[in-house]
Order: C-alpha cells, then sequence, then structure tokens
C-alpha cells in the first residue's frame, strides 16, 4: 500500500469564487486542472498524507509583516485572508509536530507584495510566506529562515521584507529581469547594509531547463543553505517555469520540479504563480506532493513532454556557470561586505520608485536604516502612493536591540505630523503596531 | 403492508407495518451459513395468517458482502486498468489478474494516448485460459471520457460473461477508488445475483408480485434490477437501517446525534433536519476505501460487551470484546456486568456479574460500587468523546471556495438519539454528561428493520457541461449530449435533474418520494490568452435519503402503542 515516507499536510484552497477580473490569469479557473488530477490520484487517501483547513488570518498578523495603506481592510479581500490562512495551518501543524512536511496550494499568490503595500502589484496584495514566516517567529521557538523563491518571476516583495534581516536567508531563482516582469533580482542586489549576502538573487537566462535548475540548486542554494543552519526551510514554489507556461520563456518541467522539492526538502511550501494551467500544473503539483511525501514520482509527466525539445543550450549552460560563480563569491564574502558596509551607529538611506502593475499605482520611497552589528537595524520609511497617500513607517525589528528600539521610537516621534497622512510604528520587538494620524 | 428485514451479524430482525402501526415484530438468530434459509424463515414468520396479496412493498438489508469479504469467499476476477501519467498504477494491484495497459486520458477527457488493442487481447487471453469470466475495466479519467472502457468492453464482450465498467459507479473522480469499487462490484457479483434470485423465486412462489427493495449504504433502495450493476452499494446497509430507523424520532430544524450502541460497537450518524449526512466520497473503513455513496457513520469499539481491564493502575475499556458480559456467561468483565451490578439492569446473573467487577476493584483498590461506577461513566464519557470526534472532523472539512469558507456551517447536535440493546440503561447519564436531551428510540431493538421499511428510493447524478469542447455528459448514466455555446446554467441544473428523476423512477423510487437537491454546483469560465472560450459547469444532484411519505402515521403508531 502506498504510504508517505514523511507525513505530508496539504492546504487546498483554489478559491473557485475569487478572480482579479473574469479573463485575468489570476482566476476561478486556475487551479480547478490541478484538483481534477489531485483528486482522481486519490492522494487524500494515502496514507500519512492529510489534508489541512485554512484559518483565517486577522489584520494583527498581516501587521508583524507589512504596513498596508490606507489599511489592511482596504487593500484586501477575503480571499487573501484565507490564502494567508492556508500557509498559518500548514506551518502551525509542522511547528507542532502533526507533520513533517507541508504544501499550501493556495491563491492568490502574494510574493510581489512589499513591507508597504498600497495595493497590488504583480498579482500580489499581501505576501502569504512572509505573513506565516513572522506568525511561527512570534507564536514558535524559531529564529533563523530560509526561504527559497523558484517562482520564474523575481520575488521582489518578499527580498524586501527581508531585505534588512540577517536571520532570514532568501534566495530567488528567476528569469532574467531584463526579460521578465518585474524587471529584478539582479546578482548585486545583496541586501541592505546590516544583512548583507542573506538576500541572494540569481538570474537565469532565458531558455533553462532542468539542468540548469539543478545546477544552481546544487552548487551555490544548497551549500549556502548549509552554511546558514535554518530552523525552518520555506519554498515559494512558483511553477511558471514551466515550458509550457505563457508569461515566460523556460524549459523546466514536472520531473524537474519535483527533483528539486526532493533535493531542496522544503519543510513548508507555498503556491505562487503559474499559469499553465491545464499543461503544467497538474503534473507540476502532482510532482511536488509526492516528492514532498518521499513518494515515487518517476511517472508523473505531461502529456506532451519531449526531452529533446527541452534540452539546455550550451550558451545557457555557460551564462549559467558564471553567475553561479558570482553569487558564490559573494556569500563567500558576505562577512567582509557587511563589515564594509558602513560606520555602526550611522544613518543610510536609500530612495526608490515602485510600480504597482495590478493597481496602477506609482510609489516613492524615502528609507532611512541605522547601520547595526547587532541587529536588522531600525529603519523609517517615507513613502507616497500616487494616487494614494503619504505616510511615514517606522519599523523595529523583532530581535532589535537597546539602541536600535530606542532609535526606533525617536524617529517615530519625531515625524513631522503635518507631512504625512499617518504616521505608522511597525514595532516588532513588543508586537506593537500603532498608526497615528497626521495632518 | 410493508415488510422491512435486516440480516444482521448475530440476529436478524424482521417488521411488518401496516398504515396503522407496527403489526408484527420477529427476532431470529442469523445462520451465516445459510442467509437465505434466515431470510425464508424471517418472512415465514411474519406473514403467517397475512394475505400475500397486501403487502405493497419489501425492503431487504443483508449482510451478505460484508460477509463475503470477511470470509473471503469472494469471486475471481480479472482487472485491467489504463491509468497515463501519474501515480504507477501498480500500487492499486487486486491480485494475481490485474493489468495495466496503455492508453491515456486527461483531467478534461481528451485522449492522449491510444489503447493498445494487441496488447489487450494478449491479456483477455490469458485471464480465458484462467477460467475467468468476470473483468472489470477502469480507466483513469473515465469520468470524463469514457471511451477507453467502453473500447475494451466492445473488444472483449464475446469472451466474457459480465464486465464491469469504472465509469458506472460514480461520477466522482478517484482513479484508486474507483479500481476497488469495480473489483467489489465484480466480485460479489455472482453471489449477490444467485442470492437475490433465489429470494425472488421463493417469494413468487409464495404468490409475492411486487419487486423486491434492497438496502444500500446511503439509507436509500433500489429494486434488485439496479443492484446487480452495483451489487457493492448493500455493503454496511445494517449501520445505515439503523440511522434510518431513528430518522422519524429526529428534531426538525437541528442537527441530531444517533448513537447505535450495540455488544461490540457504538454507530455514530449525524442528521441535519432529519438527513442523515454522507460520505463526500463514498464508504472508507481502514484502509478499504471506495467510491459507494454511503452516510457517514463512524463505528467504535466501545459497547455494552467491551472488554473491561486495568493495565498500568488505569482503568481500560474496549475496543475489543471477548465474548458477552460475565453475567451473560462471559469470560470477562464488561460495561454491562457494572450495569447488572449496579442494579441498572435487572437481568443476567448478579453474583457473576460482581466476580468480574470485584475483580477490577481489587487492582483499583477501590470499592466494588465505586469501580462499577467507574466503568459505567467511562462507558458513558467514552461513547460521548467518539461521537464528539465525528463532529469535529466534519467541521474541520476543507472547503474550496471563499463563500464555503466564511458561510462555514458547523454541525452543533442538540439532540441525542439512542438505539440499541445497552441503550435505556445509558441514556440518563448520557444526558448528564453531555448536556444534551437525549432519548431513546421507541421499538429501539426493531428500529433497524422499521428503518429498512420505511427507506425511500435515492440516487445521486453528476452532470459536467464544458461549453468549450460543446458537449455535457453524465458517464455513470451513460449519456452524453452535444451543447450549443450559450448552454447556461438552468439548462445545465435542468439537464441533471432530468436525469436524476429518470435514474430514481428506474431504481423503484415513486414521484411522491422524490427529495431532489443539488449537492454540488461549480460554473468556470474558460479563459485562454485574455479571452473566454468558454464555461464549465459540474452540477451533482441527489434524491436525498429519507422516509417515504406513508411514514408519518406509522412510527407515531410505533411510539404510543409500542406492545401491537
Amino acid at each position: 500500500m502506498l504510504k508517505a515516507a514523511h507525513k505530508t499536510g496539504l492546504v487546498f484552497f483554489p478559491a473557485f469564487d475569487w478572480a482579479i477580473d473574469p479573463t485575468h490569469p489570476e482566476r476561478e479557473e486556475r487551479l480547478l486542472y490541478t484538483q481534477d488530477q489531485v483528486t482522481e490520484e486519490g492522494i487524500f487517501d494515502i496514507e500519512g498524507i492529510v489534508e489541512l483547513k485554512p484559518d483565517l488570518i486577522t489584520h494583527q498578523d498581516i501587521q508583524r509583516t507589512h504596513i498596508c495603506i490606507p489599511d489592511e481592510e482596504t487593500i484586501t479581500t477575503e480571499s487573501h485572508l484565507i490564502s494567508a490562512g492556508g500557509t498559518v495551518a500548514i506551518a502551525k501543524a509542522v511547528m507542532e509536530k502533526r507533520i513533517k512536511r507541508g504544501f499550501a496550494l493556495v491563491r492568490p499568490p502574494g510574493h510581489h507584495a512589499m513591507r508597504i503595500s498600497h495595493g497590488g502589484r504583480g498579482f500580489c496584495h499581501i505576501n502569504m510566506e512572509a505573513i506565516m514566516v513572522e506568525y511561527i517567529r512570534r507564536h514558535y521557538d524559531v529564529k533563523r529562515v530560509a526561504i527559497i523563491d523558484t517562482d520564474c518571476h523575481h520575488g521582489d516583495g518578499t527580498n524586501d521584507i527581508y531585505w534588512h534581516d540577517p536571520d532570514t536567508l532568501f534566495i530567488s531563482i528567476h528569469q532574467d529581469g531584463r526579460t521578465l516582469y518585474p524587471g529584478s533580482g539582479f546578482t548585486g542586489e545583496l541586501g541592505g547594509p546590516n544583512a548583507l549576502g542573506s538576500n541572494l538573487n540569481i538570474p537565469l537566462p532565458p531558455g533553462t531547463a532542468t539542468e540548469g535548475y539543478l545546477y544552481v540548486l546544487e552548487n551555490t542554494i544548497l551549500p549556502a543553505i548549509e552554511a546558514f543552519k535554518p530552523d525552518i526551510i520555506v519554498n515559494s514554489a512558483g511553477q511558471d517555469n514551466h515550458y509550457t507556461d505563457p508569461l515566460t520563456n523556460m524549459k523546466f518541467c514536472a520531473q524537474g520540479y519535483a527533483d528539486l522539492t526532493r533535493l531542496l526538502k522544503p519543510d513548508i511550501a507555498v503556491l505562487e504563480g503559474g499559469y499553465a494551467i491545464e499543461g503544467a500544473l497538474p503534473y507540476v503539483n502532482l510532482g511536488i506532493i509526492l516528492a514532498l511525501a518521499g513518494l515515487d514520482y518517476s511517472r508523473v509527466v505531461e502529456p506532451n513532454y519531449n526531452p529533446e525539445k527541452l534540452k539546455q543550450a550550451p550558451h545557457v549552460t555557460e551564462k549559467i556557470k558564471k553567475t553561479v560563480n558570482i553569487i558564490n563569491s559573494y556569500w563567500a564574502n558576505r562577512h567582509t561586505m557587511r563589515e564594509a558596509s558602513g560606520k555602526p551607529g550611522s544613518m543610510q538611506e536609500r530612495q526608490r520608485e515602485i510600480y504597482y502593475d495590478t493597481d496602477n499605482i506609482l510609489e516613492r520611497q524615502k528609507e532611512t536604516i541605522r547601520i547595526c552589528r547587532d541587529c536588522g537595524g531600525s529603519f523609517q520609511v517615507e513613502s507616497t502612493a500616487m494616487p494614494g497617500f503619504r505616510v511615514m513607517a517606522v519599523h523595529i525589528p523583532q530581535y532589535a536591540c537597546p539602541i536600535c528600539r530606542e532609535k526606533g521610537y525617536e524617529m517615530y516621534e519625531n515625524s513631522p505630523r503635518n507631512k504625512y497622512d499617518k504616521i505608522i510604528l511597525q514595532d516588532k520587538s513588543q508586537d506593537n503596531y500603532i498608526v497615528s494620524p497626521g495632518n | 403492508m410493508i415488510i422491512g428485514l435486516d440480516v444482521g451479524g448475530t440476529h436478524t430482525d424482521a417488521v411488518l407495518l401496516t398504515k396503522q402501526g407496527l403489526l408484527r415484530q420477529i427476532k431470529v438468530p442469523t445462520d451465516r451459513s445459510n442467509l437465505f434459509k434466515t431470510v425464508l424463515t424471517g418472512f415465514n414468520h411474519l406473514l403467517q395468517d397475512i394475505p400475500i396479496g397486501s403487502i405493497k412493498r419489501v425492503v431487504i438489508s443483508t449482510t451478505l458482502t460484508t460477509n463475503a469479504i470477511v470470509q473471503k469467499q469472494l469471486n475471481t476476477v480479472g482487472i485491467i486498468v489504463s491509468s497515463g501519467p501519474g501515480i504507477d498504477p501498480e500500487w492499486y494491484r487486486t491480485d494475481a489478474h490485474y493489468h495495466a495497459v496503455a492508453g491515456s486520458i486527461d483531467h478534461r477527457g481528451r485522449e492522449r494516448k491510444p489503447l493498445d488493442h494487441k496488447e489487450i487481447l494478449a491479456i483477455a487471453k490469458e485471464m480465458k485460459e484462467k477460467d475467468i469470466s468476470i473483468i472489470g475495466v477502469i480507466g483513469k479519467f473515465s469520468v470524463r471520457n469514457p471511451t477507453h472502457e467502453i473500447e475494451i468492453q466492445n473488444l472483449l464482450k464475446d469472451q466474457f460473461e459480465t464486465i464491469f465498467l469504472g465509469h458506472h459507479v460514480s461520477g466522482n473522480l478517484n482513479f484508486p477508488r474507483r479500481i476497488s469499487t469495480v473489483h467489489l462490484n465484480a466480485s460479489v457479483y455472482e453471489m449477490h445475483r444467485d442470492f437475490f434470485h433465489a429470494v425472488k423465486n421463493s417469494l413468487e412462489q409464495e404468490g409475492l408480485k411486487i419487486p423486491i427493495q434492497i438496502l444500500k449504504a446511503d439509507g436509500g433502495t433500489m429494486n434488485l434490477e439496479s443492484s446487480m450493476t452495483f451489487p457493492g452499494q448493500t455493503i454496511l446497509s445494517g449501520p445505515a437501517a439503523s440511522v434510518m430507523g431513528s430518522i422519524a424520532h429526529a428534531p426538525e430544524d437541528m442537527d441530531a446525534m444517533v448513537l447505535d450502541i450495540g455488544g461490540t460497537t457504538t454507530d455514530i450518524a449525524i442528521l441535519v433536519d432529519k438527513v442523515p449526512l454522507l460520505e463526500p466520497l463514498g464508504i472508507r473503513r481502514g484502509k478499504y476505501k471506495s467510491l459507494i455513496r454511503s452516510l457517514k457513520t463512524y463505528s467504535r469499539g466501545i459497547g455494552g460487551d467491551s472488554r473491561v481491564r486495568v493495565e498500568r493502575g488505569k482503568l481500560r475499556i474496549g475496543p475489543d470484546r471477548l465474548g458477552p458480559a460475565m453475567a451473560f456467561g462471559g469470560p470477562g468483565p464488561t460495561p454491562t456486568d457494572a450495569l447488572v451490578f449496579l442494579k441498572k439492569m435487572d437481568t443476567g446473573d448478579h453474583l457473576l456479574a460482581q466476580k468480574g467487577i470485584e475483580a477490577i476493584a481489587q487492582e483499583l483498590n477501590i470499592s466494588p460500587e465505586a469501580t462499577a461506577q467507574a466503568i459505567f461513566k467511562k462507558t458513558c464519557t467514552m461513547i460521548l468523546d467518539q461521537a464528539r470526534a465525528l463532529v469535529h472532523r466534519i467541521n474541520t472539512k476543507p472547503v474550496y471556495t471563499v463563500h464555503e469558507f466564511l458561510a462555514g456551517y458547523a454541525i452543533n447536535p442538540r439532540q441525542i438519539l439512542l438505539l440499541g440493546g445497552p441503550a435505556p440503561y445509558f441514556a440518563e447519564e448520557i444526558e448528564a454528561i453531555s448536556g444534551i436531551p437525549t432519548k431513546i428510540i421507541p421499538e429501539s431493538a426493531v428500529a433497524n428493520a422499521i428503518g429498512a421499511a420505511l427507506a425511500r428510493t435515492t440516487c445521486e447524478v453528476s452532470l459536467l457541461a464544458d461549453t468549450e469542447q460543446g458537449k455535457a455528459m453524465s458517464p455513470e448514466e451513460d449519456f452524453t449530449i452535444k451543447i450549443p455555446p450559450t448552454f447556461s446554467e438552468e439548462d445545465a441544473v435542468e439537464t441533471t435533474h432530468d436525469l436524476l428523476r429518470k435514474k430514481a423512477l428506474k431504481s423503484g423510487a415513486s414521484t411522491e418520494d422524490m427529495a431532489v437537491e443539488i449537492i454540488e454546483y461549480q460554473k468556470f469560465n474558460i479563459v485562454r490568452n485574455f479571452s473566454p472560450r468558454g464555461k464549465i459547469f459540474k452540477v451533482k444532484m441527489q434524491v436525498k435519503p429519507g422516509l417515504i411519505k406513508a411514514y408519518d402515521a406509522v412510527c407515531h403508531h410505533c411510539t404510543i402503542n409500542p406492545e401491537i
């Protein structure tokens, strides 16, 4: 009889009554065929595989991760709260050892949602993985987390949320930003001054095939995870690297996804993008589930799979090797880079623009962070959305040192009220979130 | 008049009901080696001095199939499966006569790989050489497109006596369960056919002209003809009979819990506004999982005869049964002995019960009175814990839409209905512990036979309409039609309703007892390259389990005049 080698939990929340709009790729139909395949295979009857019901997250759960403008209510729907709740349900089951591993097959996705969220970008409003990670950091004994984002688009939302967090190893592999939304995630994007090297971005050339993905996994990702020694490994399991995906240009396949999952051994996988809903998702999801459970997946092959057509061109292989070398040398030098990133106690500033394609908003940010060797560092962000609001947001990290905590309160209290619509303090050290009105 | 007959594992209960109430009830021991004789004995007792022409309905519930499985008296049958990509079908091997063949249908019912006729014919030859005359053919996604199964049937129909096809068992997806269900149907078919033909012939000889109805696991009935294509549905009809027997006494507009407390086990079921809850996919018992429509009943090893002992200083009860209570000549102490010792029950040998209780008391180092009380209370608590666990499992079942999630109906039983031999002795304590009003079903001892007698004919139909592919289909009904792009929600529901009506009438339903409901409805827009290409409708409807119209009067009379 079929029996999972690792007790595996699944949350399946296809949101069959929710869409961004009726013809949008992120629509009701997206997980329909996956559900059919998984049901027909009798997955939930396999001993050692259990189906869990999503929780419903609260606004406080969102506030541990995001600063939602104007507020949580306005930019989310119930579907977002259930989708994030699905990841939380899986995480709780893993932390309480009811399951060994879990996979949240939920929608809508979340990995393009940044810390400050004025609305939807890249089909995402709030970040499911980050909300889950912050939930377990608050409620369980977990500090060091590795998030491996294998969606074909740069996980810029998660990257932003953990940009200044030395306790989170965030690695994104994705199609080169010069050829695909959101146009970021280049090798030099390594994290903020207090967390340099704990963010690794690995752009892959169009045409990368299974061998390329597994090469990066074995030569960069797995060694980095081993050195980082995370308490937990999370996989943002986007499925749009598939050779039939309509939005991307890669040559990955169901067998490749299953191999990647088997080697990565994530404690928790969360579905992200993937829009080849008939030809890819049913097989890729099945492959991932079987691989997580430690079951044989050798017969999970797309009906139109043709290995000849999915060979990786030599110049692609060359390019990937070069990228891996660059990343590995950054990783090796991460401590030195962090030492050289600025004088402890001084303030560092960056300015940037963020475009919300889903909701057509342009946001300007000015961020100021305290350079610190003892924690992630408190920072303030002045954010102006057009159309939208102008706010000042101050963040104090969960494991903040006493000086940074004090500095955070200073930033919050010294913000000129008349300049902003709202002033927000996200004090994670006290699990506190304060909004005060501006002018 | 109506006859209801429930052949149980140890006893066979039979009732004769008139419009005025319960006219006769009998209980005879079940002869497991000759169920046919048991059934006829039951009938003969009931029908003494009754003109057979006045019998308008006969419903039989038997353990025939269950027995055959337990005693491993199943026919050897051949199984051919065609799976395509996914989990290796080798995992679902039934026995040596199981063959996986080429061919593949995908999740939308498109052929991805054709069948290989040569391969299939070679397998057929091998099976023929082993004297196999009945086979089952099951394809992955055959409920999306049954053509491969039908193609194999056409190829082999002259070589085998009977061929069972996977898409006939259910509209539900689940390939492994489809295999096990077809295998069960095929392997009990001959036994089922011979048994019921014998019963039918005997009754006909005595002058019975009306068709026999058979009780199914979902608490509904089907006629003999329908049972021949799906004999597996008779499995576990016993627990269903008891649940049906409690319905008349269930409250309206609220949830109720049915506890059938037997000697070995307690069967638990849930009623919502007098309608029993069904398993979403089909019967599952331990490792056995099927697509057989079934009431959600939960059977646990705690009952009047459960084994009582002390382990590591703690009182333990069940899940096994060594035999009857010591008070009735059994080998060891049981909850029933506690009842006898406490004089709650005035039958049985008090001295023997005392002996059993004292042995436990010594180990626990407390008085026999306290011991008996502890056993009694613990039994009630354990029964309630199991019932609560079932409610919890139902309430934590995942749903797949935002609407269902937020609307999430939670079961909250506000009435407990007790059945079974020891039930009367437990009622008060169960009410006290649970805080839920508890009542004993009148005629509790034959409630199962009454339930069988009064159960209406049920069935279920699924429709899948895909306007992009221009077809609507219900494979289990052998139904496929072409549909226009304008095919609407109303069309889908109407088509399903027509199919359900026809199926119900064919299975022996009467029009006045057709309580129809939609149990699943989903609609999807098919979009490719940002433009709408069509719609998918999924509709599932059922005739829900319940009692035939005449029941009101009958049960009313059962209640006020139990001595008839």
